[in-house]
This record gives structure tokens, sequence and C-alpha cells, in this order.
């Protein structure tokens, strides 16, 4: 095999078609890039999961009346609230916060947004149990048992806010592969058309080869590795693409949530592994495939 | 060397057979005039030996090659072991002689070294030598026929068919190729030619083949173009 020979037809045949070869590039890394960015949804996903998963929290506020005056949960109905929910079979763990240390917490969350921290007055913080549960499934329970005791806002289960937050990620990401997807079609499509047209200008060529014996590899090859060829581009130009994004789009619009903790933040390595290596193996695997079936179909061997 | 038992070639849109109970046998080292109409199948015959198509019927040896029955794995071989000319030269237009006669040996693969040394050997054979570096467009039509002669031999095949390799040449140009073919017949290559050229055929006596219809209808082994006709 001289692989000299293989690689100058290869780039013969690139430039020859520069037009095509351009759009073909193009539309792999567009529909790549899509395929990418929605993988990168998939980890923020499974790292929130990560972050979060044991600690969803079960929070029960307690109203405005006793988180105003007793701050160290001494009197009834708090005292009272606090030993039941104690007692309760299905919590693992309470843990009282007051108005003061709330009001804190809410400080260092927002830090990043004076205007909120002017609007907000200690007051309208209320006193709350943090209760981490022994089996998160058993949420509801505590949500019904406790919500209408005296002394109780509200009981709120972060699972359902947290749930539904990954309902969106995931219809993001849902969208983002249904686009992808129809931006493959159009990719393979005009890796088809290209490789006919390749194989078509250089009908003589292939035609000598034929006749004086060269294998299938000699005559093929030159075409299956231009589609490669394009489709790592491609692949090189979406991770080029999710990398420029993500520094000038994400983390600027995102920058809050993700330093107030509630987003992860994606990481460049994040696109590195595994995201990187999956478009560039999907490009292959796509770009060979499709060049393999129309040799087949339209070419001569 | 070649071997045809009772082959018959239908192609799908014809309804009459290009080749019908075809029976020949050629030797090694023979040279061969396959002779007829136009229409009557002397194309079809050369590609049958290329197994560019299939019988449809019979058995057909080329080379030891069992024609019918071999994979198509196996097509680049026997190929190999043919180099073939056609009357439009099939020259490729962008590269010089040199490098139309080293293509032929890089798509199989011989190693560099190997195409430096022959590929001025077999020019200077075809009485080229000198006109390497000529592009296609800037020789005759006798010296393209030669570049494609050199191409279809330097791999020194164990046979040479040509289809109508002087149809485009005035008469002392194809005397010179022609020459130039019983040159290589001499080295021990079969030459099998398919022509309409009455004077060549007759000046050469060699084994002559007749097709008409698809059949053959003459079989000499020292023959004329046209006898009585
Ligand atoms: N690819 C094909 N498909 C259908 N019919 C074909 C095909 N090639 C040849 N034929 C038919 O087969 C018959 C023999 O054709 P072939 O080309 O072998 O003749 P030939 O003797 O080489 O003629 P010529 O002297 O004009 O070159 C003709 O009737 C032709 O129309
Ligand atoms: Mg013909």
């Amino acid at each position: 095999m001289r692989f000299s020979f293989v690689l100058s037809e290869v780039l013969t045949g690139l430039r020859r078609n520069v037009t095509m070869t351009v759009a073909m590039i193009l539309t792999t890394a567009i529909s790549l890039g899509l395929l990418g960015g929605g993988l990168l949804v998939v980890r923020m996903i499974d790292h929130m999961r990560d972050n979060f998963g044991d600690e969803v929290e079960v929070n029960v506020y307690l109203n405005k009346d006793i988180s105003g005056t007793d701050k160290g949960c001494t009197a009834q109905p708090c005292a009272g609230i606090k030993s039941a929910l104690e007692q309760d079979a299905n919590v693992e763990e309470t843990r009282y916060e007051n108005q003061d240390e709330a009001f804190e917490r809410f400080k260092r969350v927002f830090s990043g947004q004076p205007e909120l921290l002017d609007l907000t007055r200690k007051e309208a913080l209320p006193g709350t149990f943090h209760l981490k549960l022994k089996n998160p499934d058993r949420a509801n329970v505590i949500v019904q048992t406790y919500s209408n005791k005296p002394g109780i806002s509200s009981v709120e289960d972060q699972g359902i806010f947290l749930e539904r937050f990954f309902g969106v990620l995931n219809g993001v990401r849902n969208a983002t592969w249904v686009v992808a997807a129809i931006q493959a079609i159009a990719a393979l499509l005009l890796i088809s058309n290209t490789i006919q047209v390749s194989a078509f200008t250089r009908r003589t060529e292939v035609g000598i080869m034929r006749l004086v014996g060269a294998t299938r590899w000699y005559t093929q090859l030159p075409f299956l590795l231009e589609a490669v060829v394009a489709g790592l581009v491609g692949a090189v130009l979406a991770v080029a693409g999710l990398v420029g994004i993500k520094g000038i789009f994400v983390d600027n619009v995102l920058a809050e949530p993700i330093s107030a903790g509630i987003i992860p933040k994606i990481e460049m390595l994040d696109i590195f592994w595994p995201v990187a290596p999956i478009l560039v193996a999907v490009a292959i695997l796509i770009s060979a495939i499709t060049g393999y079936v129309t040799l087949r179909l339209y070419v001569r061997t | 060397m070649i071997r045809l038992e009772h082959v018959s070639k239908n192609y799908k849109t014809s309804t009459r057979p290009a080749l019908d109970d075809v029976s020949v046998d050629m030797d090694k080292g023979e040279f061969v005039f396959l002779i007829g109409p136009s229409g009557s199948g002397k194309s079809t015959f050369l590609r049958l030996l290329l197994r560019e198509e299939v019988p449809s019927k019979g058995k057909l040896y080329v080379n030891n090659f069992d024609i019918t029955r071999m994979s198509r794995r196996r097509i680049p071989r026997l190929r190999q072991s043919i180099g073939c000319v056609f009357q439009d030269f099939r020259l490729l237009v962008n590269k010089t002689v040199a490098e139309n006669v080293a293509f032929a040996l890089e798509v199989i693969g011989k190693p560099s070294h190997t195409i430096k040394k022959v590929v001025p050997e077999v020019l200077e054979l075809v009485g080229l030598d000198g006109k390497a570096n000529r592009m296609p467009n800037e020789l005759s039509g006798g010296e393209q026929q030669r570049v494609a002669i050199a191409r279809a031999f330097v791999n020194r095949p164990l046979m040479l068919l040509a289809d109508e390799p002087t149809g485009n040449l005035d008469p002392d140009t194809s005397q010179d190729i022609m020459l130039l073919l019983e040159r290589i017949n001499r080295t021990g290559t079969t030459v099998l030619m398919a022509t309409h050229d009455h004077s060549i055929v007759d000046s050469m006596r060699r084994r002559v083949v007749e097709l008409a219809f698809g059949r053959v209808i003459r079989d000499d082994a020292r023959g004329v173009y046209g006898v009585g006709r």
C-alpha cells in the first residue's frame, strides 16, 4: 500500500471541489456541535445529580411569627415541631436554621446581586428546618404530615424543583439532538453527493486503475478517506465551536447561578473528555459508513 | 492460456446474444487476430477475458483463472496478468508520459525504486525514450498509442489484449504499432487483437478468428481478412 499515493489523491479530491467540501464540512460541524451541546447538557445534569443527589432536602418553613421571635426554637410550637421531626421515622437528620442564619446564607449566595440584597429584608426570610430523609421518595409523606401543623407556613420538597429543572434541561437536550439529527441527514446527503461527484470526475483514472488490476483499496479508499477527512475536520470545528461558545457565551450568561453553586460550571475538561472523542468517533463512523454505502450503491467497483 | 467452452453472453438490454456458443483455445505466445463486422462481439469477447462482464453460459479460463467461478476479490490478480490497449488510448491528460506509465504500477502497489527502474526501460522498448516528460497532448496519435502500450506492458503481463489499437491511426503509423506488438509477442507474451484493418491482417498472416453475429465462423492458423468476399 502506497500511502503517499492515496493521500495525494485524497487531497486533490478535496481541493477539486472546494465549495462542496466546505459545505460538507460546515454541515457536519454544525450537526456534531449540536450533538456535543446535548452531551454537555447531559454532563451537567449528571454533575447536578452528583452534587445534590443525597443532599436533596425537604424544607419546613416556620411562619413569620415564630421566625421573628423564637430564634432559639425553645418555645412552643417550635420545640414541639422540632422533636416531632427528630423522632419521625422517615427523617434521617434535622438541622435548624434561624432567621439570622438564613439571612447570612442569602447574603452569601447572592453576593453578586446587590440590588436583590437591598430589596430583601431579613424579616422576609423564615426560620427553617432542613430535613434529610432516609428515603427521598418519602418526601411527599413529610409534606402531607407537616404542612398544616400550627406554626408551619409551608413544607417544600426541593427534589420536585430539581426534577422540574432537570425536565427543562432534558427538553433542551432533546431539542438540540433533534436539530442535530436533521443537520446530520443534510450532512449525509452532502457527503454522499460529494463522493459521487468525486467518483465521476475521476472516472477515467478509476477506469484505468480497475483495468490494470488495482484493488479496491486503491480505487475506493481515496473516496472513503475524502469523506472521513471532511468528517474529522468537521469534528474539530465542532469542538472549537463548543469551546468558543462556552468561553464567550455560557460562562458569562450563567455566571451567577454558577458562582452560587446552583448550576455546575461546564469545565473545558468536560468538552475535551469525553465529548470531543465522542464527536470524533461519531464523525469517523458516520462519514466512513456513508462513504462505503455510497460507493457500494453508486460507484462501480 | 485462454480457453472458452461454449461461452454465450446475453446483455440484459439486448435480445440477440452478443456471443453465441463460442469455443476457442489460444496458447501461450500466440498472436491472434479477432475480426468480424461491427457488432459481431469482438469487444464483448475481450471484456469477458478481463471479467468486465461475466459469461451467461459456458466455461472460461484465462491465465489459469477460472473466470466463471472466481471470487471478486481475485479480479485484480487476473487483470494484473493482462495488459490492454484501446482505440482511444485512454491516457491521463494531466500526467506526463512517464507518469502515465508509472501510474499503472503505483496503483497496484509496486515500490517506487522498481517503478524508477522499469518505466524508462519500457519507454525505450516502445521507442519513446526522450519523450518521457511530454504531456499526451504534445504527442502524435501513434506516439500516444505507444504510451498506452508501454503502460499495458510495463508490468510484464502474460497476455496483451488490443481492441482496434490502430483504429485511429493512418496506415504507416499502424504498421509501426504492429511492429511493436510483434516485438512484444516475441518476448513470449500472447497478443490478441480485435481489428477491422484488412491490410494489417493480410500482411501479417497470423491466426485469424472471425466472428459473425456472436458466433465463430472461421479459425485459420495463418489467415487473411476476407477469403472470397
Ligand atoms: N453494454 C452493453 N449492453 C447491451 N448490449 C451491448 C453492450 N455492449 C455491446 N452490446 C451489444 O452486443 C453486440 C456485440 O457488441 P460488441 O461491442 O462486442 O461488438 P464489436 O464486434 O466490438 O463491434 P465494433 O467492431 O463496432 O466495435 C452488439 O449487438 C452490441 O449492441
Ligand atoms: Mg468493439
